[in-house]
Protein backbone atom coordinates (compact mmCIF):
# COMPACT_ATOMS: atom_id res chain seq x y z
CA UNK A 1 0.00 0.00 0.00
CA UNK A 2 1.18 3.37 -1.00
CA UNK A 3 0.27 6.42 0.95
CA UNK A 4 0.69 9.65 -0.69
CA UNK A 5 1.57 13.04 1.65
CA UNK A 6 2.01 16.18 0.52
CA UNK A 7 4.73 18.17 2.04
CA UNK A 8 2.99 21.43 1.59
CA UNK A 9 1.69 22.93 4.70
CA UNK A 10 -1.55 21.68 5.81
CA UNK A 11 -4.35 24.60 5.42
CA UNK A 12 -5.83 25.94 9.00
CA UNK A 13 -9.57 25.22 8.30
CA UNK A 14 -8.53 21.90 7.27
CA UNK A 15 -6.29 21.18 10.62
CA UNK A 16 -8.73 23.37 12.66
CA UNK A 17 -11.57 20.92 11.49
CA UNK A 18 -9.37 17.45 12.78
CA UNK A 19 -8.79 19.42 15.75
CA UNK A 20 -11.71 20.30 16.75
CA UNK A 21 -12.96 16.73 16.89
CA UNK A 22 -9.72 16.28 19.61
CA UNK A 23 -11.55 19.40 21.46
CA UNK A 24 -14.81 17.57 21.25
CA UNK A 25 -13.48 14.16 22.44
CA UNK A 26 -11.54 15.99 25.62
CA UNK A 27 -15.53 17.03 26.55
CA UNK A 28 -16.82 13.60 26.55
CA UNK A 29 -13.48 12.33 28.16
CA UNK A 30 -13.70 14.46 31.55
CA UNK A 31 -17.26 14.10 32.28
CA UNK A 32 -16.06 15.14 35.55
CA UNK A 33 -15.39 18.48 34.54
CA UNK A 34 -18.61 18.23 32.77
CA UNK A 35 -20.42 17.50 35.82
CA UNK A 36 -18.72 19.92 38.24
CA UNK A 37 -19.66 22.86 35.45
CA UNK A 38 -23.39 22.23 35.33
CA UNK A 39 -23.50 21.24 39.38
CA UNK A 40 -21.65 24.12 40.55
CA UNK A 41 -24.12 26.72 39.20
CA UNK A 42 -26.91 24.89 40.38
CA UNK A 43 -25.85 24.84 43.71
CA UNK A 44 -25.39 28.38 43.71
CA UNK A 45 -28.65 28.85 42.11
CA UNK A 46 -30.38 27.11 44.94
CA UNK A 47 -28.13 28.61 47.62
CA UNK A 48 -29.17 32.32 46.43
CA UNK A 49 -33.14 31.02 45.64
CA UNK A 50 -33.44 29.22 48.82
CA UNK A 51 -31.31 30.52 51.43
CA UNK A 52 -30.42 34.42 50.27
CA UNK A 53 -33.16 34.89 48.18
CA UNK A 54 -35.79 35.80 50.83
CA UNK A 55 -33.67 38.35 51.97
CA UNK A 56 -32.87 40.27 48.76
CA UNK A 57 -35.71 42.41 47.54
CA UNK A 58 -35.78 42.67 44.12
CA UNK A 59 -39.24 43.84 43.08
CA UNK A 60 -40.12 40.44 41.51
CA UNK A 61 -39.48 36.73 42.27
CA UNK A 62 -35.89 36.34 43.45
CA UNK A 63 -35.82 33.31 41.25
CA UNK A 64 -36.58 35.14 38.20
CA UNK A 65 -33.98 37.37 39.03
CA UNK A 66 -31.19 35.57 39.69
CA UNK A 67 -31.45 32.95 36.91
CA UNK A 68 -29.66 35.22 33.85
CA UNK A 69 -26.91 35.90 36.75
CA UNK A 70 -26.53 32.36 37.24
CA UNK A 71 -26.17 31.47 33.54
CA UNK A 72 -23.85 34.09 33.18
CA UNK A 73 -21.74 32.47 35.75
CA UNK A 74 -21.91 29.48 34.33
CA UNK A 75 -20.83 30.37 31.13
CA UNK A 76 -17.65 31.97 33.28
CA UNK A 77 -16.95 28.31 35.49
CA UNK A 78 -16.97 26.75 31.64
CA UNK A 79 -15.09 29.16 30.01
CA UNK A 80 -12.22 29.31 32.53
CA UNK A 81 -11.67 25.57 31.57
CA UNK A 82 -10.07 26.66 28.49
CA UNK A 83 -7.24 28.20 29.76
CA UNK A 84 -5.93 24.66 31.24
CA UNK A 85 -6.71 23.16 28.08
CA UNK A 86 -3.91 25.69 26.54
CA UNK A 87 -1.82 25.26 28.77
CA UNK A 88 -1.78 21.45 28.84
CA UNK A 89 -1.12 21.53 25.53
CA UNK A 90 1.56 23.61 25.52
CA UNK A 91 3.06 21.98 28.60
CA UNK A 92 2.53 18.41 27.54
CA UNK A 93 4.19 18.23 24.22
CA UNK A 94 0.93 18.50 22.28
CA UNK A 95 1.57 21.84 20.59
CA UNK A 96 4.72 20.56 20.15
CA UNK A 97 3.99 17.53 18.70
CA UNK A 98 2.27 20.05 15.55
CA UNK A 99 5.22 22.01 15.31
CA UNK A 100 7.36 19.33 14.29
CA UNK A 101 4.69 18.48 11.79
CA UNK A 102 3.41 20.75 8.57
CA UNK A 103 0.50 21.38 10.74
CA UNK A 104 -0.32 25.24 12.16
CA UNK A 105 -0.11 24.53 15.51
CA UNK A 106 -2.70 27.61 16.68
CA UNK A 107 -5.56 25.09 15.12
CA UNK A 108 -5.35 23.62 18.08
CA UNK A 109 -6.63 26.60 20.09
CA UNK A 110 -9.31 26.86 17.43
CA UNK A 111 -10.29 23.44 18.51
CA UNK A 112 -10.61 24.34 22.39
CA UNK A 113 -12.77 27.83 21.45
CA UNK A 114 -15.16 26.11 19.39
CA UNK A 115 -15.39 23.28 22.19
CA UNK A 116 -15.74 25.85 24.78
CA UNK A 117 -18.68 27.07 22.90
CA UNK A 118 -20.22 23.72 22.32
CA UNK A 119 -19.79 22.60 26.03
CA UNK A 120 -21.17 25.97 27.68
CA UNK A 121 -24.35 26.02 25.36
CA UNK A 122 -24.94 22.48 26.50
CA UNK A 123 -23.84 23.02 29.82
CA UNK A 124 -26.54 26.47 29.95
CA UNK A 125 -29.28 24.65 28.67
CA UNK A 126 -29.18 22.33 31.63
CA UNK A 127 -29.50 24.85 33.76
CA UNK A 128 -31.85 26.84 32.37
CA UNK A 129 -33.28 23.76 32.80
CA UNK A 130 -33.13 22.84 36.48
CA UNK A 131 -34.17 26.77 36.80
CA UNK A 132 -37.32 26.51 35.31
CA UNK A 133 -37.94 23.16 37.55
CA UNK A 134 -37.82 25.37 40.08
CA UNK A 135 -39.98 28.54 39.58
CA UNK A 136 -38.11 30.20 36.68
CA UNK A 137 -40.57 31.73 34.49
CA UNK A 138 -39.26 33.68 31.62
CA UNK A 139 -41.94 35.15 29.18
CA UNK A 140 -40.10 35.59 26.29
CA UNK A 141 -41.71 34.45 22.79
CA UNK A 142 -39.32 32.76 20.18
CA UNK A 143 -37.08 35.94 18.65
CA UNK A 144 -36.37 37.01 22.17
CA UNK A 145 -34.81 33.70 23.11
CA UNK A 146 -33.07 34.13 20.28
CA UNK A 147 -31.38 37.12 21.32
CA UNK A 148 -31.08 35.78 24.88
CA UNK A 149 -29.01 32.53 23.13
CA UNK A 150 -26.94 35.09 21.22
CA UNK A 151 -26.13 37.34 23.63
CA UNK A 152 -24.56 34.44 26.13
CA UNK A 153 -22.97 32.81 23.26
CA UNK A 154 -20.57 36.08 22.07
CA UNK A 155 -20.49 36.45 25.67
CA UNK A 156 -19.07 32.91 25.75
CA UNK A 157 -16.94 33.23 23.07
CA UNK A 158 -15.46 36.87 24.46
CA UNK A 159 -14.43 35.08 27.58
CA UNK A 160 -13.58 31.97 25.93
CA UNK A 161 -10.68 34.19 24.59
CA UNK A 162 -9.63 35.99 27.43
CA UNK A 163 -9.35 32.31 29.12
CA UNK A 164 -7.73 31.70 26.15
CA UNK A 165 -4.91 34.37 27.12
CA UNK A 166 -4.59 33.32 30.22
CA UNK A 167 -3.70 29.73 29.16
CA UNK A 168 -0.98 31.09 27.43
CA UNK A 169 0.25 33.21 30.40
CA UNK A 170 0.20 30.75 32.57
CA UNK A 171 3.89 28.58 32.92
CA UNK A 172 1.83 25.51 34.38
CA UNK A 173 -1.91 24.09 34.63
CA UNK A 174 -2.03 24.88 38.06
CA UNK A 175 -1.34 28.41 37.36
CA UNK A 176 -3.83 27.94 34.38
CA UNK A 177 -6.47 27.14 36.60
CA UNK A 178 -5.67 30.02 39.11
CA UNK A 179 -5.88 32.63 36.29
CA UNK A 180 -9.04 31.70 35.15
CA UNK A 181 -10.80 31.34 38.87
CA UNK A 182 -11.36 35.17 38.51
CA UNK A 183 -13.43 35.09 35.32
CA UNK A 184 -15.53 33.21 37.43
CA UNK A 185 -15.76 35.82 40.29
CA UNK A 186 -16.80 38.46 37.74
CA UNK A 187 -20.27 38.20 38.01
CA UNK A 188 -20.22 38.33 41.90
CA UNK A 189 -19.64 42.02 41.90
CA UNK A 190 -22.52 43.06 39.32
CA UNK A 191 -26.13 43.37 39.16
CA UNK A 192 -26.05 39.80 38.41
CA UNK A 193 -27.39 38.33 42.40
CA UNK A 194 -28.90 42.04 43.76
CA UNK A 195 -29.76 45.32 42.30
CA UNK A 196 -26.98 47.58 41.92
CA UNK A 197 -28.19 50.82 44.02
CA UNK A 198 -27.67 48.40 47.43
CA UNK A 199 -23.96 47.98 46.53
CA UNK A 200 -21.70 50.60 48.82
CA UNK A 201 -20.58 53.59 45.93
CA UNK A 202 -17.04 52.27 45.16
CA UNK A 203 -18.85 48.70 44.18
CA UNK A 204 -21.66 50.12 42.21
CA UNK A 205 -19.27 52.24 40.69
CA UNK A 206 -17.23 49.19 39.47
CA UNK A 207 -20.29 46.90 38.75
CA UNK A 208 -22.48 49.65 36.63
CA UNK A 209 -19.05 49.20 34.30
CA UNK A 210 -18.02 46.03 33.99
CA UNK A 211 -19.27 43.79 31.20
CA UNK A 212 -21.15 41.32 33.21
CA UNK A 213 -24.31 43.99 34.42
CA UNK A 214 -25.31 45.40 30.88
CA UNK A 215 -25.05 41.47 29.75
CA UNK A 216 -27.07 40.06 32.37
CA UNK A 217 -29.78 43.47 32.38
CA UNK A 218 -29.91 42.75 28.54
CA UNK A 219 -30.69 38.69 29.19
CA UNK A 220 -33.13 39.33 31.74
CA UNK A 221 -35.27 42.17 29.62
CA UNK A 222 -35.44 39.49 26.98
CA UNK A 223 -36.15 37.04 29.48
CA UNK A 224 -38.48 38.81 31.41
CA UNK A 225 -39.49 42.24 30.20
CA UNK A 226 -37.87 44.56 32.65
CA UNK A 227 -36.23 47.91 31.05
CA UNK A 228 -33.52 46.90 28.92
CA UNK A 229 -32.45 50.52 27.57
CA UNK A 230 -29.05 51.54 27.48
CA UNK A 231 -27.84 47.77 28.34
CA UNK A 232 -28.48 45.99 25.02
CA UNK A 233 -25.91 48.30 23.03
CA UNK A 234 -23.29 48.34 26.33
CA UNK A 235 -23.17 44.60 26.13
CA UNK A 236 -22.59 44.08 22.50
CA UNK A 237 -19.94 46.96 22.47
CA UNK A 238 -17.70 45.07 25.69
CA UNK A 239 -18.39 41.58 24.13
CA UNK A 240 -17.00 43.34 20.63
CA UNK A 241 -14.15 44.93 22.74
CA UNK A 242 -13.07 42.18 24.80
CA UNK A 243 -12.85 40.00 21.08
CA UNK A 244 -11.49 42.99 19.39
CA UNK A 245 -8.51 42.99 21.92
CA UNK A 246 -8.47 39.16 22.73
CA UNK A 247 -7.76 37.23 19.69
CA UNK A 248 -4.74 39.54 19.01
CA UNK A 249 -3.48 39.62 22.10
CA UNK A 250 -3.83 35.77 22.11
CA UNK A 251 -2.12 35.27 18.47
CA UNK A 252 0.31 37.71 19.67
CA UNK A 253 1.20 35.50 22.81
CA UNK A 254 1.03 31.76 20.93
CA UNK A 255 3.55 32.96 18.45
CA UNK A 256 5.52 34.41 21.29
CA UNK A 257 5.29 31.17 23.24
CA UNK A 258 6.37 28.89 20.37
CA UNK A 259 9.13 31.26 18.61
CA UNK A 260 11.48 28.90 17.01
CA UNK B 1 4.68 22.56 -5.97
CA UNK B 2 3.26 19.50 -4.57
CA UNK B 3 5.99 16.81 -3.32
CA UNK B 4 5.26 13.39 -3.07
CA UNK B 5 6.66 11.17 -0.34
CA UNK B 6 6.08 7.69 -1.12
CA UNK B 7 5.50 5.10 1.55
CA UNK B 8 7.50 1.94 1.08
CA UNK B 9 9.71 3.00 -1.72
CA UNK B 10 11.91 5.48 -0.53
CA UNK B 11 11.37 7.50 -3.67
CA UNK B 12 10.96 11.09 -1.92
CA UNK B 13 13.46 13.69 -1.66
CA UNK B 14 14.48 13.21 1.36
CA UNK B 15 15.57 9.62 1.11
CA UNK B 16 18.81 10.39 -0.28
CA UNK B 17 20.30 12.63 1.76
CA UNK B 18 19.35 12.21 5.60
CA UNK B 19 20.83 14.97 8.05
CA UNK B 20 23.42 17.28 6.74
CA UNK B 21 24.27 20.09 9.54
CA UNK B 22 27.38 22.33 9.87
CA UNK B 23 28.05 24.82 12.47
CA UNK B 24 24.72 24.64 14.26
CA UNK B 25 25.36 27.41 17.32
CA UNK B 26 22.87 28.03 20.00
CA UNK B 27 23.03 30.19 23.56
CA UNK B 28 20.18 30.84 25.85
CA UNK B 29 21.13 34.28 27.69
CA UNK B 30 24.64 33.72 28.68
CA UNK B 31 24.74 29.74 28.72
CA UNK B 32 25.60 28.41 25.60
CA UNK B 33 24.05 25.19 24.62
CA UNK B 34 25.56 24.54 21.23
CA UNK B 35 28.98 25.51 20.12
CA UNK B 36 30.26 24.94 16.25
CA UNK B 37 28.11 21.50 15.80
CA UNK B 38 28.02 19.81 12.63
CA UNK B 39 26.27 16.36 12.03
CA UNK B 40 25.71 13.91 9.25
CA UNK B 41 23.34 11.16 9.05
CA UNK B 42 23.07 9.34 5.91
CA UNK B 43 20.10 7.41 4.53
CA UNK B 44 19.62 4.44 5.94
CA UNK B 45 21.58 5.00 8.59
CA UNK B 46 22.03 5.89 12.25
CA UNK B 47 23.96 8.94 13.97
CA UNK B 48 23.58 8.36 18.21
CA UNK B 49 24.32 11.52 20.09
CA UNK B 50 25.74 10.16 23.33
CA UNK B 51 26.03 13.00 26.30
CA UNK B 52 25.23 13.63 29.64
CA UNK B 53 22.28 15.85 30.87
CA UNK B 54 22.85 19.24 29.49
CA UNK B 55 25.49 18.32 26.70
CA UNK B 56 23.18 20.02 24.14
CA UNK B 57 21.61 16.73 22.99
CA UNK B 58 17.58 17.87 23.04
CA UNK B 59 19.11 21.64 21.41
CA UNK B 60 20.37 19.87 18.73
CA UNK B 61 17.36 17.50 18.23
CA UNK B 62 14.89 20.66 18.49
CA UNK B 63 17.03 22.94 15.74
CA UNK B 64 16.85 19.66 13.50
CA UNK B 65 13.33 19.55 13.63
CA UNK B 66 12.37 23.09 13.40
CA UNK B 67 11.07 23.46 16.68
CA UNK B 68 13.85 25.83 17.97
CA UNK B 69 15.78 28.42 15.31
CA UNK B 70 19.59 28.39 15.40
CA UNK B 71 21.93 31.73 16.11
CA UNK B 72 24.15 30.18 13.66
CA UNK B 73 24.76 27.37 11.10
CA UNK B 74 22.66 25.40 8.50
CA UNK B 75 21.45 22.33 8.03
CA UNK B 76 19.77 20.18 5.79
CA UNK B 77 16.95 17.49 6.68
CA UNK B 78 15.09 14.59 4.61
CA UNK B 79 16.41 17.23 1.30
CA UNK B 80 15.20 20.92 2.35
CA UNK B 81 17.38 23.39 4.06
CA UNK B 82 15.70 24.42 7.50
CA UNK B 83 14.88 27.81 6.45
CA UNK B 84 12.13 25.78 4.68
CA UNK B 85 10.61 24.22 8.17
CA UNK B 86 7.21 22.99 6.50
CA UNK B 87 9.10 21.41 3.71
CA UNK B 88 11.46 19.33 6.90
CA UNK B 89 8.17 19.04 8.77
CA UNK B 90 6.54 16.99 6.02
CA UNK B 91 9.24 14.65 6.10
CA UNK B 92 10.56 14.13 9.57
CA UNK B 93 8.92 12.03 12.32
CA UNK B 94 10.25 12.90 16.23
CA UNK B 95 9.96 11.02 19.46
CA UNK B 96 10.76 12.84 21.99
CA UNK B 97 10.86 14.33 25.49
CA UNK B 98 9.11 17.03 24.39
CA UNK B 99 6.40 16.00 22.18
CA UNK B 100 3.38 13.85 22.80
CA UNK B 101 0.22 12.25 21.71
CA UNK B 102 -3.26 12.98 23.69
CA UNK B 103 -3.97 11.10 26.85
CA UNK B 104 -7.38 11.81 26.80
CA UNK B 105 -7.79 10.02 23.25
CA UNK B 106 -7.69 6.23 22.83
CA UNK B 107 -4.10 4.75 20.97
CA UNK B 108 -6.51 4.39 17.55
CA UNK B 109 -8.15 8.18 17.63
CA UNK B 110 -4.08 9.72 18.05
CA UNK B 111 -2.72 7.75 15.14
CA UNK B 112 -6.32 8.68 13.07
CA UNK B 113 -5.58 12.34 14.25
CA UNK B 114 -2.55 12.59 13.03
CA UNK B 115 -3.14 10.77 10.04
CA UNK B 116 -5.46 13.35 9.26
CA UNK B 117 -3.60 16.44 9.89
CA UNK B 118 -0.79 14.90 7.78
CA UNK B 119 -3.41 15.30 4.96
CA UNK B 120 -4.78 11.30 4.86
CA UNK B 121 -8.46 11.17 3.84
CA UNK B 122 -9.87 9.68 7.09
CA UNK B 123 -10.71 6.21 5.03
CA UNK B 124 -6.79 6.02 4.65
CA UNK B 125 -5.67 7.93 8.02
CA UNK B 126 -8.43 4.73 9.70
CA UNK B 127 -6.45 2.36 7.76
CA UNK B 128 -3.07 3.29 8.47
CA UNK B 129 -3.92 3.27 12.31
CA UNK B 130 -4.88 -0.22 11.96
CA UNK B 131 -1.74 -1.23 10.16
CA UNK B 132 0.24 1.07 12.79
CA UNK B 133 -1.49 -0.37 15.77
CA UNK B 134 -0.61 -4.14 14.44
CA UNK B 135 2.92 -3.28 13.21
CA UNK B 136 3.88 -1.90 17.22
CA UNK B 137 1.78 -4.57 19.02
CA UNK B 138 -0.61 -2.19 20.19
CA UNK B 139 -3.84 -3.67 19.32
CA UNK B 140 -4.52 -5.03 22.54
CA UNK B 141 -4.98 -1.53 23.93
CA UNK B 142 -6.10 0.41 20.96
CA UNK B 143 -9.21 1.40 22.35
CA UNK B 144 -7.94 2.24 25.65
CA UNK B 145 -7.12 6.04 26.53
CA UNK B 146 -3.77 6.82 26.32
CA UNK B 147 -3.27 8.07 29.81
CA UNK B 148 -4.07 4.69 31.17
CA UNK B 149 -1.43 3.48 29.14
CA UNK B 150 2.46 2.40 30.78
CA UNK B 151 5.58 4.15 29.52
CA UNK B 152 6.59 1.70 27.28
CA UNK B 153 2.94 1.09 25.28
CA UNK B 154 3.34 4.93 25.56
CA UNK B 155 6.51 5.72 23.88
CA UNK B 156 5.52 3.03 21.55
CA UNK B 157 1.97 4.68 20.22
CA UNK B 158 4.27 7.82 20.41
CA UNK B 159 6.86 6.69 18.03
CA UNK B 160 3.86 5.23 16.16
CA UNK B 161 2.85 8.83 15.87
CA UNK B 162 6.14 9.64 14.39
CA UNK B 163 5.66 7.35 11.28
CA UNK B 164 2.36 7.85 10.26
CA UNK B 165 3.28 9.15 7.51
CA UNK B 166 7.11 6.99 6.29
CA UNK B 167 9.84 9.76 7.71
CA UNK B 168 12.77 10.36 5.71
CA UNK B 169 14.58 11.49 9.16
CA UNK B 170 13.24 10.25 12.20
CA UNK B 171 14.55 11.67 15.50
CA UNK B 172 14.51 9.59 18.39
CA UNK B 173 15.15 11.75 21.76
CA UNK B 174 15.76 9.91 24.57
CA UNK B 175 13.49 7.14 23.34
CA UNK B 176 13.83 4.47 25.71
CA UNK B 177 14.05 6.36 28.73
CA UNK B 178 12.12 4.59 31.52
CA UNK B 179 11.45 1.94 29.34
CA UNK B 180 12.17 -1.77 30.79
CA UNK B 181 14.68 -4.16 28.81
CA UNK B 182 11.61 -5.78 26.87
CA UNK B 183 10.01 -2.63 26.04
CA UNK B 184 13.23 -1.27 24.49
CA UNK B 185 14.35 -4.03 22.58
CA UNK B 186 10.58 -4.39 20.99
CA UNK B 187 11.50 -0.60 20.40
CA UNK B 188 14.83 -1.07 18.52
CA UNK B 189 13.18 -3.94 16.55
CA UNK B 190 10.65 -1.31 14.80
CA UNK B 191 13.36 1.03 14.20
CA UNK B 192 15.85 -1.16 12.61
CA UNK B 193 12.50 -1.99 10.25
CA UNK B 194 12.71 1.37 9.67
CA UNK B 195 16.33 1.96 9.19
CA UNK B 196 15.74 -0.93 6.40
CA UNK B 197 13.23 1.62 4.26
CA UNK B 198 15.88 4.05 4.17
CA UNK B 199 14.78 5.94 6.75
CA UNK B 200 17.78 7.97 8.46
CA UNK B 201 17.86 8.16 12.50
CA UNK B 202 19.34 10.07 14.87
CA UNK B 203 19.14 9.29 18.26
CA UNK B 204 20.18 10.68 21.44
CA UNK B 205 21.03 8.92 24.31
CA UNK B 206 22.79 8.64 27.60
CA UNK B 207 23.90 4.82 27.13
CA UNK B 208 26.89 3.76 25.52
CA UNK B 209 25.67 0.34 25.20
CA UNK B 210 22.65 1.60 23.62
CA UNK B 211 24.27 3.52 21.27
CA UNK B 212 27.04 0.47 20.69
CA UNK B 213 24.38 -2.01 19.65
CA UNK B 214 22.99 0.09 17.01
CA UNK B 215 24.31 2.95 15.94
CA UNK B 216 26.31 2.91 12.59
CA UNK B 217 27.86 5.91 14.11
CA UNK B 218 28.51 7.46 17.11
CA UNK B 219 28.86 11.58 18.25
CA UNK B 220 29.91 12.20 21.78
CA UNK B 221 28.35 16.33 22.79
CA UNK B 222 29.61 17.67 25.70
CA UNK B 223 28.56 21.20 26.90
CA UNK B 224 27.70 22.12 23.16
CA UNK B 225 30.12 20.56 21.39
CA UNK B 226 31.16 17.54 19.53
CA UNK B 227 34.43 16.16 21.65
CA UNK B 228 35.01 13.04 19.36
CA UNK B 229 32.94 11.02 16.38
CA UNK B 230 33.41 7.53 14.94
CA UNK B 231 32.19 4.29 15.03
CA UNK B 232 31.14 2.73 17.56
CA UNK B 233 34.38 0.45 17.47
CA UNK B 234 36.65 3.63 17.02
CA UNK B 235 35.22 5.37 19.67
CA UNK B 236 35.84 2.07 21.87
CA UNK B 237 39.31 2.14 20.85
CA UNK B 238 39.62 5.73 22.04
CA UNK B 239 37.89 5.10 25.32
CA UNK B 240 40.11 2.23 26.48
CA UNK B 241 38.41 -1.38 26.80
CA UNK B 242 37.09 -3.37 29.55
CA UNK B 243 38.60 -3.62 33.00
CA UNK B 244 39.42 -6.44 34.99
CA UNK B 245 38.15 -5.97 38.99
CA UNK B 246 39.49 -8.36 41.80
CA UNK B 247 38.88 -8.55 45.01
CA UNK B 248 41.05 -10.33 47.64
CA UNK B 249 39.71 -11.53 50.90
CA UNK B 250 43.02 -10.24 52.96
CA UNK B 251 45.39 -6.41 52.66
CA UNK B 252 48.05 -9.19 52.76
CA UNK B 253 46.83 -10.42 49.56
CA UNK B 254 45.54 -6.91 47.95
CA UNK B 255 49.43 -5.99 48.76
CA UNK B 256 51.42 -8.59 46.86
CA UNK B 257 48.72 -8.91 43.67
CA UNK B 258 49.66 -5.16 43.84
CA UNK B 259 53.24 -5.28 43.71
CA UNK B 260 53.12 -8.68 41.20
CA UNK B 261 51.00 -6.66 38.70
CA UNK B 262 52.21 -2.97 39.03
CA UNK B 263 50.79 -1.67 35.91
CA UNK B 264 50.61 2.68 35.12
CA UNK B 265 46.82 2.39 35.36
CA UNK B 266 46.31 0.01 38.44
CA UNK B 267 43.87 1.46 40.75
CA UNK B 268 43.72 0.06 44.01
CA UNK B 269 40.87 0.56 46.92
CA UNK B 270 42.10 -0.73 50.21
CA UNK B 271 38.98 0.01 52.05
CA UNK B 272 37.19 -2.60 49.73
CA UNK B 273 40.62 -4.62 48.74
CA UNK B 274 39.58 -4.13 45.43
CA UNK B 275 41.95 -3.78 42.10
CA UNK B 276 41.33 -2.80 38.95
CA UNK B 277 43.53 -2.52 35.36
CA UNK B 278 42.41 -2.28 32.09
CA UNK B 279 42.18 -5.37 29.72
CA UNK B 280 43.90 -5.70 26.44
CA UNK B 281 41.16 -8.58 25.18
CA UNK B 282 40.30 -11.55 27.29
CA UNK B 283 43.72 -13.15 27.29
CA UNK B 284 45.22 -10.45 29.21
CA UNK B 285 42.82 -11.74 31.80
CA UNK B 286 43.58 -14.83 31.37
CA UNK B 287 47.42 -13.74 31.99
CA UNK B 288 46.79 -11.68 35.62
CA UNK B 289 45.07 -15.11 36.73
CA UNK B 290 48.31 -17.45 35.94
CA UNK B 291 50.79 -15.22 37.28
CA UNK B 292 48.19 -15.24 40.30
CA UNK B 293 48.16 -18.68 40.27
CA UNK B 294 51.72 -19.21 40.26
CA UNK B 295 52.37 -16.57 42.92
CA UNK B 296 49.72 -18.27 45.22
CA UNK B 297 47.53 -15.70 45.54
CA UNK B 298 43.35 -16.15 45.01
CA UNK B 299 41.14 -13.03 44.38
CA UNK B 300 38.10 -13.39 46.25
CA UNK B 301 36.00 -12.35 43.33
CA UNK B 302 36.61 -11.44 39.61
CA UNK B 303 34.46 -9.05 37.31
CA UNK B 304 35.28 -7.41 33.60
CA UNK B 305 33.46 -3.97 33.81
CA UNK B 306 32.34 -2.67 30.63
CA UNK B 307 33.80 1.00 29.94
CA UNK B 308 30.79 3.52 30.91
CA UNK B 309 29.70 6.47 29.87
CA UNK B 310 31.68 7.97 32.46
CA UNK B 311 34.81 6.63 31.55
CA UNK B 312 34.47 7.77 28.03
CA UNK B 313 34.43 11.02 29.67
CA UNK B 314 37.34 10.36 31.68
CA UNK B 315 38.95 9.75 28.39
CA UNK B 316 37.70 12.15 26.21
CA UNK B 317 38.12 15.23 28.54
CA UNK B 318 40.68 13.77 31.06
CA UNK B 319 38.66 14.71 33.99
CA UNK B 320 36.33 12.17 35.73
CA UNK B 321 32.62 13.93 35.61
CA UNK B 322 30.62 13.67 38.84
CA UNK B 323 27.44 14.31 37.21
CA UNK B 324 27.51 11.43 34.20
CA UNK B 325 24.88 8.83 34.85
CA UNK B 326 26.45 5.82 34.54
CA UNK B 327 23.23 3.66 34.86
CA UNK B 328 22.99 1.12 32.14
CA UNK B 329 20.05 0.14 30.02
Amino acid sequence: MTLEITATRRSFPGSAWVLIGRSMRHILRTPDALILSVVLPVAILLMFVYVFGGAIATGSEYVNYVVPGIILLTAGFGSALTATSVTADLTEGFIDRLRSMPVPSSAAVAGHVVASMARNLLVTAVVFGVAMAIGFRPVANLWQWLGVIGVIAFFVLAITWISVILGLLAKTVDAANGFAFFLVFLPYVSSAFVPTDTLPPFLRAIAENQPVTPIVETARGLLLGTPIGGHAVRALVWCAALLIIAVPVSAYLFRRRTAA
Amino acid sequence: MMVHNTMVDGLGPGHATGVVASGLSKRFGDQVALNEVDLTVPAGSMLALLGPNGAGKTTAVRILTTLLRPDAGAASVGGFDLTQPDRVRAVIGLTGQDTSVDGLLTGRENLIMIGRLRGLRLSAARSRAGELLEQFDLVGVAERVVKTYSGGLRRRLDLAASVVSTPAVLFLDEPTTGLDPRAREEMWKVIRRLMGRGTAVLLTTQYLEEADGLADRIAVIDEGRIIAEGSPEELKQQVGTERAQLTFATGEELEAARSLLDSPDLIVSEETRRLEMSLDGPWEFKAILDRLHQAGITPGGLRVVEPTLNDVFFSLTGSPRQDVEVVRP
